[in-house]
């Protein structure tokens, strides 16, 4: 059975390979950016949930 | 579209002001369609779960059914699933998501017209599910069974949705997009294209459809869909939540927020890839097996990424936790979601899925996710959030705390009897005597063991309703006490066109191009869809691989929709797998080529009572007759529902001719013109299954729905037995 699904469909393996590649290449290039951004950036949107002007702060 | 358009210009003209513009705009943020949405996660809750105490009382209790099929366990162990995923955590993703995004963006939501559409036309859906799916209108897709026109207005609603929310997004007053919006804007595209892939279908009437996939295919697509339904729907929008409101109570930033950045990335990348995992050992292609088990253990590391970055914000906090019933419900949520996603990749090992699938470890394994992850955290957000809306404190903590206690008290008599079942079963069911036999030949044999944990497990539901219910009470209390704040104003100056920092560059420049920011995630979505779903579509298997495979014949095409309609699939499986235990029992394992007629597939996902694939010819048409008359009688013991009425319903097949020409159009090499026949055929084997019966002493119509059934049951398997006694 599984020799006959391979059979049909040329170069199956590309399939995963290159995907697999395209992945691990964004995902290496994002754990760069990431470690290589400045810690001011990072505080903003860290802080942008504790920004917002609704009651959370006041006491209700 | 023409509203669009004038909004859009609108947006246009207002990014034009010159830069140096400081002015603050005062907008104003809608609470009083998060209430709604709020008090509709509530309600919804309560009934969804209430109908899964149903169904599982009726796993102890069979006549709990309340003798008809409408409340009977196949038809509402749908409604269950539905109800709980779409109603009461869909409902708490959009209030939440009302709630948090324009907070987080600084611009009110987009359209108030399309947030109440949403509102009303997401209601009508369920309300549409509550009424068809009792009635046995059902695709039989797990989470997507109901039928194709509900289906086009969930396209519709959904759609309506996003364009609100990336409207939103597009007059934001906030540059750059938090984390939680990209997990928003990441869940709304992949629900949409996983939504709409799976439910392609050919209608037959307007409440019934055939599948555009058959077979391996159809369960292929389906289990891409059903894994990224709980990754998009249920996990997903619930991290965007989380990384919102566990800050707000917590009162300090999330823990780290770069890793929140490649939690995301590597999430959407990943989860995509591992559907195939709920289909180990079945007739699919090895290769797409592997890929399912490889990518699903990858998914660990980001799963648990998020986990800790959710914990560790709450450093320095952990005082509060002891006494604030919010933190509490948070943390719970989130130990359940590291639980949850580390059994789910160590499940998609072959052997440990072997003892998994099928068996009731399935069942613990989503309801720690179900329960814990979206309940809790749900919760939480709630609690949070109505005292909040309603300027005020919560009503009672004691009574919120009391809930918290039910809750996972709850979930641990419904978990952990699931898991002592699943071992039991699977010891059960593998054991050989010396003679080399099935030590429990019986499957029922081994049913019977698991009642008292069905008991247990009903319980366990049963403290975790009663733990909503209190929470309802302390909600109406909550608001009573307090007065609604309908809108809350706040302003912020416009954003700044012509805004191109020297410095951003990369993820940085992305965060403030959500139109860009949206295609990547698409992209990155698109591509383990793609991988995981091409090669399968190439494969030509609607022509038959084994010659003797032929389509059902017109009354068995009946019966298996009757099959369809009362949920069979729910606790009977049609997938052999090619282990000893399993050939020994139901006999020669499934093979690929012998599902090219099924639309939809009807593997199934568990096994309450044994596999039927090869039932065909196994007992005479008369056991069938008495053991669907009543289980009992045939199988003492038996946790089977009885179905007097199959005998007496009289078989409804006027759309058996466009039943047919729809099977024709994909593909079914039914011959030219054979709808005009098909009913005199019907008949024929229809009276032939009666004469059978009446010679065994039983008096039944031939135009009645238990004959189809018994027929297409006395189908299933045998084509396989022509072709090797050949």
């Amino acid at each position: 059975m599984y020799k006959e699904v391979l059979r049909s469909i040329e170069n199956v393996a590309v399939f995963p390979i290159v995907s697999l590649i395209i992945f691990v290449l964004f995902f290496i290039g994002i754990t760069i950016w990431t470690m290589r951004v400045p810690k001011d950036v990072i505080d903003h949107m860290s802080s942008l949930p504790m920004d917002s002007n609704d009651l959370t702060d006041k006491k209700p | 579209m023409k509203i669009i358009l004038k909004n859009l210009k609108k947006i246009n003209h207002q990014n034009r002001k010159p830069m140096n513009d400081t002015t603050l705009e005062r907008f104003q943020y809608d609470n009083k369609i998060v209430k709604y949405f709020g008090a509709a996660t509530i309600i919804w809750g309560i009934i969804g779960m209430l109908v899964g105490l149903l169904a599982a009382t009726q796993l102890f209790l069979p006549d709990a059914n309340l003798g008809n099929p409408y409340t009977t366990f196949g038809r509402i162990r749908p409604l269950h699933t539905n109800a709980v995923i779409f109603a009461f955590v869909g409902n708490a993703i959009f209030a939440g998501v009302y709630y948090s995004m324009p907070r987080l963006l600084k611009a009110q939501m987009w359209n108030k017209t399309l947030s109440w559409f949403h509102f009303y036309g997401w209601q009508l859906i369920i309300l549409s599910a509550v009424l068809t799916l009792p009635l046995g209108l059902t695709s039989s897709k797990e989470y997507a069974e109901l039928e194709w026109p509900i289906d086009i207005a969930i396209a519709i609603v959904w759609v309506a949705f996003g364009v609100n929310m990336i409207g939103t997004i597009l007059t934001r007053r906030e540059r750059h997009m938090y984390v939680a919006i990209w997990f928003y804007l990441a869940s709304f595209i992949t629900v949409a294209v996983l939504h709409i892939v799976n439910s392609l279908a050919l209608p037959v009437s307007l409440f019934k459809s055939y599948s555009a996939y058959a077979g391996v295919q159809d369960a292929l697509v389906q289990w891409w869909y059903g894994h990224n339904a709980v990754a998009f729907f249920l996990t997903t929008p619930f991290l965007g939540l989380m990384y919102y409101f566990l800050p707000k109570a917590a009162n300090r930033p999330v823990y780290s927020y770069k890793l929140s950045i490649i939690h995301f990335w590597s999430l959407i990348f990943l989860y995509m890839w591992a559907g195939p995992h709920h289909l180990l050992y079945t007739s699919l292609p090895e290769w797409a097996q592997v890929l399912g088990t490889v990518f699903s253990v990858m998914l660990l590391a980001p799963s648990w990424g998020g986990m800790v970055n959710g914990l560790l914000t709450l450093r320095g906090a952990w005082d509060k936790v002891t006494t604030d019933p919010v933190l509490k419900f948070m943390v719970v949520s989130i130990t359940a979601y590291g639980m949850a996603t580390f059994e789910g990749p160590m499940l998609s090992f072959k052997n440990v899925s072997a003892i998994a699938h099928y068996t009731d470890w399935i069942i613990a394994h989503v309801h720690i996710g179900g329960l814990g992850w979206n309940g809790f955290l749900t919760f939480g957000m709630l609690y949070w959030m109505w005292p909040r809306l309603f300027k005020t404190t919560i009503y009672s903590t004691k009574l919120a705390n009391t809930h918290f206690w039910l809750g996972v008290l709850g979930i641990i008599f419904y978990a952990l009897p699931m898991y002592v079942a699943a071992l039991t079963q699977f010891l059960m069911l593998r054991e050989f005597d010396e003679m080399g036999k099935l030590a429990y030949g019986n499957f029922l044999q081994t049913v019977v063991e698991l009642v008292p944990m069905y008991m247990l497990r009903a319980f366990g539901g049963l403290m975790y309703v009663s733990g909503v219910i209190l929470m309802a009470y302390n909600m109406v209390k909550t608001a009573q006490q307090g007065s609604f704040v309908e809108t809350e104003e706040d302003s912020a100056p416009a954003l700044a066109t012509n805004y191109n920092p020297k410095g951003e560059f990369w993820h940085r420049a992305w965060e403030r191009k959500p139109i860009f920011f949206a295609i990547l995630a698409t992209i990155a979505i698109l591509i383990g869809g793609v991988v995981e779903i091409v090669p399968t579509i190439l494969v030509k298997s609607n022509i038959p691989t084994i010659s003797s495979v032929k389509p059902y014949t017109a009354l068995e095409l009946e019966g298996r929709d009757i099959y369809i309609q009362n949920g069979c699939v729910g606790c009977h499986s049609q997938m052999i797998r090619p282990f000893r235990f399993e050939t020994e029992r139901y006999g020669e394992y499934s093979k690929a080529g012998e599902f090219v007629y099924d639309r939809p597939f009807l593997w199934g996902s568990k096994r309450t009572g044994p596999d039927l694939h090869r039932i065909g010819g196994k007992y005479p048409d008369s056991w069938h007759y008495f053991h669907m008359d009543n289980p009992r009688s045939m199988s003492p013991g038996s946790l089977m529902p009885p179905y007097p009425w199959l005998a007496t319903n009289e078989l409804n097949f006027s759309d058996l001719p466009a039943k047919i020409r729809t099977m024709q159009k994909l593909g079914v090499p039914y011959p030219e013109g054979y709808d005009k026949q098909a009913a005199a055929d019907l008949q024929a084997q229809a009276s032939g299954i009666a004469t059978n019966l009446k010679d065994a002493g039983v008096e039944v119509m031939p135009n009645t729905e238990i004959v189809a059934l018994i027929a297409y049951l006395q189908r299933l398997g045998t084509d396989i037995k022509i072709s090797s006694s050949n």
